[in-house]
């Protein structure tokens, strides 16, 4: 029934190695082995915060991008995909099965800047048949995480 | 006017007042308070299963429903009891809908007790026992326990207490206050005992899911003990489900029956919209339940190496949420610690005595709270036990 490492590291991404070693009765040096062997094994690839855009001020423009492409013999949609992800604009790029193939999160400074991205650097790709894309209005969770918290109830202070 | 005398019930007048009552008198109006003093979780409530609640009232399920309760819970609570605790009951005739446990337990009580029938409580336990049984008509005898003595039942002392008169044996565990519970060998133990003075058992297992060290055994899968026992357990505390009063009673089939009576009178039904949620509980929250336990262990963790630090001797919860740690050697009353406590610290915790006078010298902190509350009421509770203890040596010399 414990909860291993990665598990509290996966909602809690900054927890010290003192405070997990408390939480799972493990102790202090068996935690940090435990860190040092999910970094070394690149099971753990990085740490983020999840931010609120709303109380940023950031203007930031995201899309949501659906993309059609045709596989390539041998690699299949792997080099098309890596000659996408490796823009720097694109946040996440998934392979996702249905009515089209990469689903891409894109993120730019201005609106015009996405739609040019899309215009110049995505549509023109040998094997990019089409796209279609969908400006974010507004997060409501991300990663598991609500962005506007919500009230919560209140108990009884004392009960039996 | 009546005095009061003529007017009230000399039953009920005769039922003391409830430990908690009393202490939360003392907590209303203060803000800011940290508590560890709730019996319930403080997650809300799964929300895939308050959706199956709010898709029930959408869709117009607001009727009354059969007094037993729905047949889909009914079969669901059959199929969950028979896979989790290995104890099969007849959906139609052997399990009841209640609204909580704590009606199951009213139900139980009057169904089983005639005046001057005797039952045995082992304490210290659920505040609601004894004066439920009282109002029922039955004469309690207590069993105290002590941390001493892990809080287990002595099967000795619990046969000295057993006369012509006694009908039952009421348990509660994993229990609230103490966090104990009973392993195999006490249950057989406790089961022997049934047999030998052929005696019913009324089970309050509400806490069963919530165990941290071994799997829970339910009194009415051991050997000869489903025709004896009047399991009751329900939804609030491993679902989390408090507010929506759900449990249910499941028992031998003329005890269901005439707790049935009971209840079609007294209650008629449990809310449908409750029951609604439950069948999704049932049926599809297993991960969340274990979730919420997990989360309780991490916090069961940090509440007992908290305590160790303040030098509070405590029982090592095996289950529920809570620790119920001894202040005796501090010179204080529980009631007075507990007081004192909110008083110079705001933090909130139960007297001890609550759940029976052998619970004199401790008190519950419930590690259903956050991380950050229960490490922050045990540093206000470290610096408060700082401020007694240059007393307790004036004292002593």
């Amino acid at each position: 029934m414990n909860k291993t490492v990665l598990q509290l590291l996966r909602t809690e991404g900054r927890m010290s190695a003192d405070e997990i070693a408390e939480r799972l009765g493990i102790s202090r040096d068996e935690a940090v082995g435990e860190l040092k062997r999910l970094h070394d094994e690149k099971i753990i690839l990085g740490y983020r915060a999840v931010v609120n855009p709303e109380k940023t001020g950031d203007d930031a423009v995201l899309a949501i991008i659906e993309v059609n492409v045709t596989p390539q013999r041998e690699v299949g949609f792997d080099a098309i995909a890596r000659r996408i992800y490796k823009f720097p604009e694109v946040r996440s790029c998934y392979l996702v099965s249905g009515t089209y193939d990469l689903l891409l999160l894109v993120e730019g400074e201005s609106l015009r800047q996405v739609a040019s991205f899309v215009a110049e650097k995505l549509a023109t790709l040998d094997h990019v048949h089409s796209t279609t894309t969908h400006f974010l209005l507004r997060k409501y969770k991300e990663d598991g995480v609500l962005i506007q918290e919500e009230d919560e109830t209140d108990r009884l202070i004392v009960s039996a | 006017m009546k005095e009061r005398s003529q007017i009230i019930s000399r039953l009920v007048e005769s039922l003391p007042p409830s430990g908690i009552r009393k202490f939360f008198d003392l907590v209303i109006g203060r803000e800011d308070i940290i508590s560890l003093g709730v019996g319930e979780p403080d997650f809300a409530t799964p929300w895939r299963i308050c959706e199956a609640g709010v898709y029930a009232i959408e869709h117009g399920r607001t009727s009354y429903t059969s007094n037993r309760g729905l047949m889909a819970l009914r079969r669901a609570v059959a199929d969950y009891l028979e896979e989790r605790f290995a104890v099969a009951y007849h959906p139609a005739t052997e399990i009841c809908i209640t609204v909580g446990v704590s009606q199951a337990i009213d139900l139980a009580m009057r169904a089983l007790f005639n005046p001057g029938d005797q039952v045995i409580v082992i304490e210290p336990c659920y505040v609601s026992y004894k004066p439920m049984a009282i109002l029922a008509g039955a004469e309690v005898f207590v069993l105290p326990t002590s941390m001493r003595e892990g809080f287990q039942p002595d099967l000795e002392r619990v046969e000295s207490l057993i006369t012509p008169r006694t009908k039952a044996i009421l348990l509660g565990y994993p229990n609230n206050p103490t966090g104990a519970t009973y392993g195999r060998t006490t249950l057989e133990g406790l089961a022997a005992l049934v047999r030998r003075h052929n005696l019913l058992v009324i089970s309050d297992e509400v806490y069963g899911e919530l165990t941290y060290d071994s799997e829970h055994v339910c009194f009415a899968s051991l050997d000869g003990m489903r025709e004896r026992t009047i399991l009751l357990s329900g939804f609030s505390k491993a679902w989390a489900m408090t507010g929506w009063r759900l449990g249910y009673l499941a028992g031998p089939r003329e005890v269901v029956e005439a707790a049935v009576k009971i209840h079609q009178y007294s209650m008629l039904c449990a809310p449908i919209m409750a029951q609604y949620a439950a069948i999704e509980a049932l049926r599809n929250s297993r991960r969340d339940v274990e979730d919420m336990l997990a989360a309780y262990g991490e916090r069961r963790r940090i509440m007992m190496r908290g305590l160790e630090a303040i030098g509070l001797p405590c029982h090592t919860p095996e289950g529920a949420f809570y620790a119920f740690p001894s202040i005796g050697h501090l010179g204080l009353s529980s009631e007075q610690f507990c007081a004192d406590l909110l008083g110079q610290t705001n933090v909130a915790v139960v007297p001890g005595n609550a759940f029976g006078a052998c619970g004199e010298g401790h008190i519950r902190c419930a590690f259903a709270a956050s991380i950050d509350e229960i490490r922050t009421a045990l540093d206000r509770m470290g610096d408060f036990i700082g401020t007694l203890r240059p007393l307790e040596r004036a004292s002593a010399r």
